[in-house]
This record gives C-alpha cells, sequence and structure tokens, in this order.
C-alpha cells in the first residue's frame, strides 16, 4: 500500500545526517592538515562515505518499490495520492506501513551496518599488517 | 518473480563493479546498492505475503508470474535510467563536460 514510505522517510533523515557528517568531516581534515587525496591512506574511508552506501540502498530500494506501487495502482498521481486513503482504508496502511515497512528499512540498515563492521575489520587487518611490515623494516 | 529479477541485477551489478574496481569512474556500486536495497525490500515484501499466503505463495498462477516478470524487466530497466542520469549528472570522466565545452568553442 505505501510500505516504501518508512525506508523513504530514513533516507531523508539518513541524507541530512550525511551532510552533517560530510561538513564535520572537512572541518576536522582541516584542522588536522589532511589533504583530501592523503584521507584514505590516513583514516581509511570516511563514515560520511561509509552513510553514502546507506543512502543510496535507501533512496534506490524506495525509488524502485514506489514504481511498482504505481503499477499495481497503490500510488496515483491526483491527490491524495494513495489509493488506500482515497478509499478510506488508512487503517490498514498504516498497519502494512508500521510492519513491512519498519521491517524494509531496519533490514536495509541492518545489512549496512553489517556493511561497515566488514569493511572498518578490513582497514584495521590492513593498517595492522602495514605496521608490522614498518617494524620489520 | 520481480524479487529473483532484481537479485540478479543486483549480483551481475555487484560482480562487474568487483571487477572494475579500484576504477569507479562508471559507478557500479551505486547501481549494485541500489538493486541491493530493493531487494532487501522486497525480500521482506516476499516474507509478509509468505506469512499471509502459506506455501500458496510459491504456485502463482501464469499470468500473475507473467506481469510480475515484466514488472522485474522494467524495474530494472527504471534502475539503470536512474543510474545512467547520476552518472550524467556527477560526470566523473568529464566527457559530458568536454562535449558541450566543445559545442560551445
Amino acid at each position: 500500500m505505501a510500505c516504501f514510505l518508512v525506508p523513504g522517510t530514513e533516507a531523508i533523515v539518513t541524507t541530512i545526517v550525511t551532510a552533517v557528517v560530510k561538513h564535520k568531516e572537512k572541518k576536522h581534515l582541516k584542522e588536522a592538515h589532511i589533504e583530501t587525496k592523503d584521507i584514505s591512506e590516513k583514516i581509511g574511508t570516511k563514515f560520511s562515505t561509509k552513510l553514502g552506501w546507506l543512502n543510496k540502498m535507501l533512496w534506490g530500494g524506495s525509488a524502485l518499490l514506489a514504481f511498482e506501487h504505481v503499477w499495481h495502482g497503490e500510488v496515483i498521481p491526483v491527490f491524495p495520492f494513495l489509493t488506500a486513503v482515497k478509499e478510506g482504508e488508512a487503517a490498514g496502511m498504516l498497519h502494512e506501513m508500521g510492519t513491512a515497512g519498519v521491517t524494509m528499512a531496519v533490514l536495509v540498515t541492518a545489512a549496512w551496518a553489517g556493511m561497515v563492521v566488514v569493511s572498518s575489520v578490513i582497514e584495521k587487518r590492513q593498517a595492522q599488517n602495514e605496521d608490522t611490515k614498518e617494524v620489520k623494516a | 518473480m520481480t524479487l529473483l529479477i532484481t537479485v540478479f541485477a543486483a549480483i551481475v551489478a555487484t560482480l562487474i563493479w568487483y571487477k572494475k574496481t579500484p576504477d569507479n569512474s562508471m559507478r557500479y556500486g551505486t547501481l549494485a546498492l541500489m538493486y541491493w536495497g530493493a531487494s532487501i525490500m522486497w525480500f521482506v515484501d516476499a516474507i509478509f505475503e509468505y506469512a499471509e499466503l502459506g506455501a500458496e505463495f510459491f504456485t502463482p498462477e501464469a499470468a500473475d508470474m507473467l506481469n510480475d516478470s515484466y514488472l522485474g524487466l522494467c524495474v530494472v530497466a527504471l534502475g539503470l535510467i536512474i543510474w545512467m542520469i547520476s552518472l550524467f549528472i556527477k560526470d566523473p570522466k568529464g566527457v559530458i563536460k568536454k562535449a558541450l565545452l566543445k559545442k560551445g568553442a
């Protein structure tokens, strides 16, 4: 009915958070006198880049899911835009948003969290290997 | 079928990204993440549908399957269009910029 609205709303929030984090990172890097091209070597993948992965999954998924809802006639081009609201089934729609919609948002976020953990572990191992090489040299 | 087609699109996009990394000029990662996001969302949809229908979920009518396949292909095409537009806007290789400047000169 309108489950895509939940991950879509999360996408708006995470996009704003990404912009704020990006701004803060830029400020910190300026203060630490780190050149933009050296970032990946010194601090690994920036958190704003990692948040970008979540944004892409949420925006892409919501857009394609919204298209599916248009396909099935659940989203219409005229006010109130949702067939469920027009036909007085708002309660059912809200229930679906609260169950399927929230599960979608949670699962996408969990998959992203997994990606962040794996990438952090790989970066940490890489840094440790480089440190060991330097000590041996 | 929509879920299955999107998952295959996500796998293909991910393999292309893996083959081309670290060259990120075509932004295949964006395409892969978009398809994975949609796949996860349809997977959740499938779980809820399975909870409602039970085993019947795995034996859809031929007409429904055809409609879902058609939808899946349209979704893949829409994903490619969104990716292409974002690629042209970001223009990491500067191709659009070069072409426009050449025309202007």
